[in-house]
């Protein structure tokens, strides 16, 4: 087998990604989106195209590929193509280097690892391909020559700049326990240490889901493209398929923040406790469909936000932001390197510090369901009970 | 083609003088900014090829920090900017000409 | 490549030295046009492209996490800055002015003032085009590291003071955009 050379796999690896990832986003993505939604809101959701409605990407592609392509007439040309564009190449770019699973065997000899590249400085890469994407915003509002555009490009423009910096500050604590910034060697490292970075690392994970929820737009900050007041923000004026263009980089996004999370915390392709003895049934499952799995679920979170969460008003967006994620990112970074020089040379400290986490977060949920119920009861006892009567009837 | 040092102080030189160029020559002071940052550029374009020529790491530790430098420069000179045209209306360098303000 | 070192040949050759042409070429192309450019969101994104190019070019030679911070300060910080504030201020400038202010006379006087003294120790200095000992350029205490580790080591161990200064100078720098950008008391009616 002369033609399976690395650098022939990785061309296929390559193609691929660029071929799959859009395809996934159309198919399984935007319908399991759509349905999911459906299923909270009490309501069935798209059914009619295909069985249950499986086919649904497919008519939604057709409808945008033949709508019209409109240009504003006074909108500058280039860049209003230009937008689009940009938003979506940093995201597939970004795949590259996400490790998806160990080396598999494809023939005798030949065997190849489910990764494009691993680069030595891996998660920095990731961090500056994906800054880019922003452009694809910025300039399709400037470009559409509209004001509400406009407005969506700026707002976006601002909430990706200050939610950049807690997402590299969170990843920086965890690059402490890493030593590495190459992705595979983080995931192998998880695996040397027996422990998933998301324990010591809980508050960086928290930190950085919330931040990258907040850099690709989505609920509860969706601010750039809010219906209720500006249209729809920086993509009104885009028709098409540039339209389709705004929304795979918006969906391509969500998968890389959702593929660096489960990397970076969440132990990549490893089975959950695969070195516990009684667990060991657990790597029968191929490491590739653990990996997709976990993906998967951090896509049902962004989805499970959007169709739970309040929008943010723009000044407290930009409170939340400056005000309480750097501040914690940067307290983070010093807790995550005491826990490690609390034990020099090796790791305890980081297992201590998780189940400190891990209890520090149960007491938390446990005061809040409290204070829910205290507040229940408080509430009922203060009602005369006719009252409650009438205004459920109101 | 083999490249040698020389190319790379060639390339460094002329971004150098086209960013020295816009300094001077325009009238917009955003862009007169954007040509500060590509002269900061032709200066770390010649601390890497150093660094890698001499096997000497300190060159790129440099040239990170003249990126520090040009990100609080960019920041100091929008400021500056946004309170210009607050005060005159344009982003002309030309009409900033009084002190008093 | 890493055959090329070892046998002490020059360091750019064959398809990475056209490479470096072909990005030279387009980083100079972009920076003219930064400067040509009448209107600034398009010298933005002239710009943008040149500092993605001058960041390929770091990582042609072995730079990568200069090139990875480039990329990460500039495309991803700077310019979003810039472009913020083109868009608060561009809509209302008059367009009608020219782009050009009548100091060639003064910029074509300094063009041989820098000119001179270049071409001179371009021609008379002989720079090395072989890296004396490739493997210390990555080592630490003897240990072939990364490009990344091995800049941090450097940065953090020699160099912790200006490192300091360096986020001293931040500091100020926030401080200050922060005063300057903000209205004065008495602007607000």
């Amino acid at each position: 087998m002369k033609i399976l050379t690395p650098t022939f796999l990785t061309y296929v690896k390559v193609l691929l990604i660029v071929a799959v990832v859009p395809a996934i986003v159309g198919f399984v993505i935007v319908l399991a989106e759509r349905r999911i939604m459906g299923f909270m809101q009490v309501r069935l959701g798209p059914n009619r195209v295909g069985p249950k409605g499986t086919l649904q990407g497919l008519a939604d592609l057709l409808k945008l590929v033949t709508k019209e392509d409109v240009t504003p007439a006074r909108a500058e040309k280039f860049v209003h193509f230009l937008a689009p564009v940009l938003a979506v190449i940093p995201a597939l770019t970004a795949l590259a280097v996400i490790p998806m699973g160990p080396s598999i065997r494809l023939a005798r000899h030949v065997s190849t690892p489910l990764w494009v590249a691993d680069i030595n400085i891996g998660l920095l890469f990731l961090l500056a391909i994906t800054s880019i994407g922003v452009y694809g915003i910025i300039l399709g509002g400037w470009a559409s020559n509209n004001k509400y555009s406009m407005l969506g490009g700026l707002r976006s423009a601002a909430q990706l700049v200050s939610y950049e910096v807690p997402m590299g500050l969170s990843l920086v604590a965890v690059l402490l326990m890493t030593r590495s910034l190459s992705l595979v060697e983080i995931v192998m490292r998880q695996d040397r240490m027996q422990l998933w970075f998301v324990f010591p690392g809980l508050l960086s994970f928290f930190l950085y889901f919330v931040s990258g929820v907040a850099e690709t737009n989505r609920n509860p900050f969706d601010l750039p493209e809010a219906e209720s007041e500006l249209v729809s923000g920086f993509n009104t004026e885009y028709s098409g398929v540039k339209f389709a263009f705004f929304f795979l980089g918006e969906y391509a996004a969500m998968i890389i923040i959702s593929c660096v999370a489960v990397t970076v915390f969440f132990g990549g392709w490893l089975p959950p406790f695969g070195h516990v003895k009684a667990l060991s049934f657990l790597h029968i499952v191929p490491p590739f469909l653990w990996f997709l799995a976990k993906v998967g679920f951090f896509i049902f979170c962004y989805i499970w936000f959007r169709s739970t969460f309040p929008r943010y008003r723009f000044d407290q967006l930009m409170a939340l932001g400056w005000k309480w994620m750097i501040p914690l990112s940067l307290v983070n970074i010093v807790i995550v390197a005491l826990a490690i020089l609390w034990t020099p040379g090796r790791t305890d400290g980081l297992v201590r510090l998780g189940w400190l986490f891990g209890a520090l977060f149960l007491l938390m949920f446990f005061l809040a369901k409290l204070r829910q119920a205290l507040a229940r009861r408080d509430r009922l006892a203060s009602e005369p009970a006719g009252t409650r009567q009438s205004a459920l009837k109101a | 083609m083999t490249i040698t040092i020389n190319h790379f102080l060639i390339l460094s030189f002329l971004l150098f003088a086209i960013g020295f160029f816009g300094v001077l020559v325009r009238r917009n002071f955003l862009t007169v900014l954007m040509s500060i940052e590509l002269m900061l550029n032709a200066v770390n374009i010649n601390f890497i090829a150093f660094s890698r020529r001499l096997s000497d790491l300190t060159g790129q530790v440099f040239s990170v920090f003249v990126i520090t430098i040009a990100a609080g420069e960019a920041a100091i000179g929008l400021a500056l900017t946004i309170s210009l045209f607050r005060q005159r209306k344009t982003l002309n360098v030309e009409e900033a000409n009084t002190m008093k303000g | 490549m890493g055959a090329a070192e070892a046998a002490g040949s020059a360091l750019l050759t064959g398809v990475a030295g056209w490479l470096f042409v072909g990005f030279a070429l387009l980083i100079l192309g972009t920076a003219i046009a930064v400067v040509w450019s009448k209107n600034p969101v398009h010298s933005a994104l002239f710009l943008l492209a040149s500092f993605l190019l001058v960041a390929c070019v770091f990582i042609l030679e072995e730079a990568e996490f200069v090139g990875a911070v480039q990329i990460l300060v500039y495309a991803g910080g700077i310019m979003v800055l810039f472009l913020f504030v083109i868009m608060l201020v561009h809509q209302r400038t008059a367009a009608g002015t020219p782009a050009f202010q009548h100091q060639w006379d003064i910029a074509l006087l300094l063009l041989p003032v820098f000119l001179i003294p270049f071409l001179y120790i371009l021609g008379t200095e002989k720079f090395t085009d072989i890296a004396r000992n490739p493997d210390a350029f990555r080592a630490v205490a003897g240990r072939v590291i990364g490009n990344t580790e091995a800049v941090s080591w450097l940065m953090f161990r020699d160099y912790l003071l200006p490192f300091e200064v360096a986020s001293v100078f931040l500091l100020v720098a926030m401080i200050g955009a922060v005063v300057l950008g903000k209205r004065s008391f008495e602007k607000v009616d």
